[in-house]
């Protein structure tokens, strides 16, 4: 089901959203606004104390949520409800730790029966990848793996060879957050990926704007979205406005594609 | 048990079940180029004579290993201090540094950055980018840059610019997390000297590597005799791995002392090993503080280098391989032992090496007619503000 989101003339856009932002009750909401709007899945996070890739917009995100509660229980109730209510493909993200401490075949079982498709892991190469796949692959769960402009081609190889549910490139070196102006390097990393496979590339990080949107969109996928429209959560002053600007920025973007 | 320690860790960066690479993809280039630069270097006598070179003529080592006659008469134990306290910025963490910024300028680095919690592996930092002459940001916690101001002045001094963290308790675990992101951000003309036996491989081997100079001159300070248990507080554990390292093998008993802070019931202290379970912590699978859910607890201890909710891999593996035992004291105990070893050798030393010091002193009964060797890793000025409030009461 997260191959079937892409196809040859549409550009996928999966928004980055932290799960119970700004609270449990009203987050399935906010990505009823996007789902609306033309997103094609969700990037769910379930909120992390120590999100290693994440820049200062979704640390925050990721620190509120925890403060108001949201545990591993509350953020797959939130994935629960998104794919029983939008039907779109939902990725939880988290960060190794979790997934290991709570146990690979636990936690994918767990995902699984919240109606998650899939798996992001940021801190998890490739090398320590497999014992991930294995379980994720046993729960029905894809598994996204990543590439960025550092990787060389053996290791586009070694990701391409585990047929990940889709290829995560790092559009910018850095962690997550806006960029005024994309650094362009994502154009030649695209071009090194898609000489090795055929596996749908999507981009993220540092990807905020439609025109930011559109140029990535223009050498993959897909597009991944996320401190631009969790910074619109952050900032709004109820949960209503938080839905409308979301669903007002998920339009363009998908406008944009 | 009876498990070996290892010579390197295996190809995939594991001390045994510890260690490893959960890395951010865009850092895995930059982690496999050090592994070999550090390699290609370690096995250059022209580097070796330079690093020898660096240590002996600017740090000044070899640090003395000194006897403490009085303060074995007070607590009926033979006590060997080695005293990195002496070494150049007042603490082991030069050792590192050095070899770190050494090996960064091979490479071709221009920029150095780092994290710290007591300023005195940032203020190492400073001083290795001073003396080499690279540019140099170090990662501080907005907590431990009030704690330790005289080391954040001293960085300044030297030229570095000293970033405050504000993201969680605003200590050294937050801070090696934002020295990460930057290096996420400047991994191509950056190098990022960790300040301790921690991280994705290869960081820490090649920090046990530049740190094990203080076990083995110990062991050639020794000639023929051997202390029968060698002590060092850990924190991220590099001070203690530089002399288990060497020792481990020989028939010493190795004892690492964690911050048991208020104590290990309260929950608020920094013990991983001893009240920890196993996870992954800023990429390297090793024990930790955490919840259920693999949340990262909050450490807890009076000393910022000790105040830290992980622990090297490599004494991971001691542990579970039997080759170390840990154990931990608590604040006031090691205020206590900073007291007893100023009064009875004339030495104030850094709050975290006093951990080594008060357990000795805990253990006396235990350690009777046996010879300790104590790794004192630092000197104390640095947390004479602390010590103040303690004198005084406040604390
Ligand atoms: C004097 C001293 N000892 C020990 C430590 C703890 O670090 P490690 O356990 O890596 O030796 C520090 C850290 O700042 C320190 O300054």
């Amino acid at each position: 089901m997260i191959r079937s989101m892409f196809g040859p003339d549409h550009k996928v856009l999966l928004p980055y959203m932290t799960a119970g932002l700004p609270n449990e009750e009203v987050s399935p909401d906010l990505f009823a606004a996007m789902a609306d709007a033309g997103a094609d899945g969700f990037e769910i996070g379930i909120p992390y104390s120590d999100p290693l890739m994440d820049g200062p917009v979704i640390q925050k995100a990721s620190q509120e949520a925890l403060e108001a509660g949201i545990d591993v229980d509350a953020a797959l109730r939130v994935v629960e409800k998104v794919a029983h209510r939008t039907g779109l493909p939902c990725l939880a993200m988290t960060y190794a730790n979790v997934v290991f401490r709570i146990g690979l075949e636990a936690f994918c079982a767990r995902l699984a029966s919240a109606g998650a498709q899939g798996v992001i892991v940021p801190d998890l190469p490739v090398e320590e990848a497999e014992p991930v796949l294995g379980a994720a692959a046993a729960s029905g769960l894809g598994v996204v793996l990543f590439v960025a402009p550092t990787t060389g081609e053996d290791r586009i190889r070694a990701v391409a060879a585990r047929d990940p549910a889709f290829i995560y490139g790092v559009a910018e070196l850095g962690v997550t957050g806006e960029r005024e102006k994309s650094s362009g390097r994502a154009v030649e990393l695209s071009r090194r990926v898609r000489a090795v496979t055929d596996i749908p590339l999507v981009l993220g990080v540092g990807i905020s704007t439609p025109e930011q949107a559109a140029e990535a969109a223009r050498v993959a996928d897909g597009v991944i979205v996320g401190s631009a429209l969790v910074r619109r959560v952050l900032e709004a002053a109820s949960p209503e406005n938080a839905a409308k600007s979301l669903n007002e920025a998920v339009r363009d973007l998908r406008a944009a594609l | 048990m009876n498990a070996q320690k290892l010579d390197r860790p295996d190809a995939t960066g594991r001390f045994g079940d510890f260690g490893g690479r959960f890395a951010p993809e865009t850092l895995m280039s930059a982690l496999d180029e050090l592994e070999k630069a550090f390699i290609d270097a370690w096995d250059d006598v022209g580097f070796r004579a330079e690093l020898d070179r660096w240590l002996t003529e600017y740090v000044g080592r070899p640090t003395p290993l000194h006897a403490a006659p009085r303060l074995s008469e007070e607590l009926g134990v033979e006590v060997l201090l080695k005293r990195e306290d002496l070494a150049h910025t007042g603490a082991h963490k030069i050792n590192n540094a050095i070899g770190q910024v050494l090996l960064a300028r091979r490479m071709g680095k221009e920029r150095i950055i780092a994290e710290t919690g007591a300023g005195q592996h940032g203020v190492a930092t400073a001083t290795a980018a001073a003396a080499l002459g690279l540019e140099c940001h170090v990662y501080m916690g907005e907590v431990d840059i009030q704690r330790q101001a005289l080391n954040v002045a001293r960085m300044r001094l030297l030229g570095t610019e000293v970033v405050p963290v504000t993201s969680g308790a605003g200590t050294l675990k937050d801070a090696v997390n934002e020295a990460m992101r930057e290096w996420v951000r400047t991994v191509e003309t950056t190098h990022y000297v960790i300040g301790s036996v921690v991280g994705p491989h290869p960081f820490p081997w090649i920090v046990r590597q530049f740190q094990r100079v203080i076990g083995d001159e110990c062991l050639s300070q020794l000639g023929e005799r051997r202390p029968d248990v060698v002590v060092a507080c850990v924190g991220g554990g590099s001070n203690a791995m530089g002399i288990f390292y060497p020792f481990a093998g020989t028939g010493a008993e190795l004892v690492g002392v964690e911050a048991a802070g208020e104590g290990i019931g309260t929950g608020r202290h920094g013990a991983s090993l001893g009240a920890g379970t196993p996870g992954i912590l800023h990429g390297a699978r090793t024990y930790m503080l955490q919840d259920e859910d693999g949340q990262v607890e909050e450490a807890h201890s009076v000393s910022a280098g000790l105040d830290y909710p992980g622990v090297g891999p490599e004494h991971a593996y001691f542990l579970e391989a039997g080759l170390a035992r840990y154990v931990s004291v608590t604040d006031a105990e090691a205020l206590e032992g900073v007291a007893l070893l100023a009064r009875t050798e004339g030495i104030i030393p850094a709050l975290e090496s006093a951990h080594a010091v008060a357990w000795v002193a805990k253990a006396r009964d235990e350690l009777a007619g046996r010879t300790v060797l104590i790794n004192l890793s630092g000197r104390g000025d640095k947390d004479m503000g602390t010590i103040i409030e303690w004198m005084e009461g406040r604390l």
